[in-house]
């Protein structure tokens, strides 16, 4: 597990460390970069959400590596956040009524295979995030 | 990220390298608002060197899109986009705001 302090210039950090999971994995560029969009929206809304702001606390990154499946695991020690209690994006807006902000979830949710998210009150929040490669591509 | 710009006779070019998120994202929306704050409206952006755009920076580009389109006074157009960046653009359904072209020379002479 690698600890990261919790602000935006370990995002590029964290961006290289997932990456090397991800060709460890196997997985083909599509899927790296899905990999890396989601961690990276996944942090920042660690930072903007769970602590509120940069330099509040840690984010620790854990990464499970099988052939062709990358597993990775956030935790944080700020207040509760859970994915499923964000409103959905809204599509197909004319581009003078879009409403900024809101797309990180949806991105996470609909790059990953699998999203958990699981709050363990006074102590941290985990997410795990499940990226396999097609089996067609491997 | 690396960026820089240079007015043309029609249109800015900005030109960007690296990731584009969270931490670099204010950079650009500073640069753009510059440019824009100078009632200029017509700009190329070069994303050729650009490896990573998080939901963060595309609101940056979206904001940008939204002024310069305003009053039909100009447009944001962007070059080179990857194809990784560009799935996750239109995943989001943001990809039919802007037009996207694969070269700049072409992009530029568009206004």
């Amino acid at each position: 597990m690698v600890t990261f302090p919790g602000r935006y210039d370990s995002l590029a950090k964290i961006s290289e460390f997932v990456i090397q999971a991800a060709k460890d994995a196997g997985l083909d560029s599509k899927a790296v970069y899905a990999v890396e969009l989601s961690v990276d929206e996944a942090c920042c809304n660690i930072i903007d959400h769970a602590y509120g702001g940069e330099d509040i606390g840690d984010m620790q990154c854990s990464v499970q590596i099988q052939p062709g499946q990358l597993t990775v695991i956030l935790r944080d020690q700020g207040e509760p956040y859970n994915p499923d209690d964000v409103p959905e994006l809204k599509m197909n807006v004319p581009l003078e009524d879009l409403k900024l902000g809101g797309a990180g979830v949806f991105l996470i949710k609909n790059l990953m295979d699998e999203v958990h998210y699981r709050s363990e009150p006074g102590s941290e929040n985990v997410l795990t995030l499940v990226k396999r490669q097609p089996s067609s591509s491997i | 990220m690396e960026i820089s710009s240079k007015q043309h006779k029609r249109c800015d070019v900005v030109t960007v390298s690296g990731r584009i998120d969270s931490a670099t994202a204010p950079q650009l929306e500073e640069t753009l608002n510059s440019i824009m704050n100078a009632s200029r409206f017509k700009l190329v952006i070069d994303m050729t060197d650009v490896n990573f755009v998080s939901s963060k920076g595309l609101w940056v580009l979206i904001g940008a899109q939204k002024q310069c389109k305003r009053y039909r006074r100009g447009e944001v157009i962007l070059v080179n986009v990857k194809e990784e960046i560009r799935s996750a653009f239109d995943l989001v359904g943001m990809g039919d705001y802007f037009t996207m072209s694969d070269n700049l020379t072409e992009a530029v002479g568009s206004f």
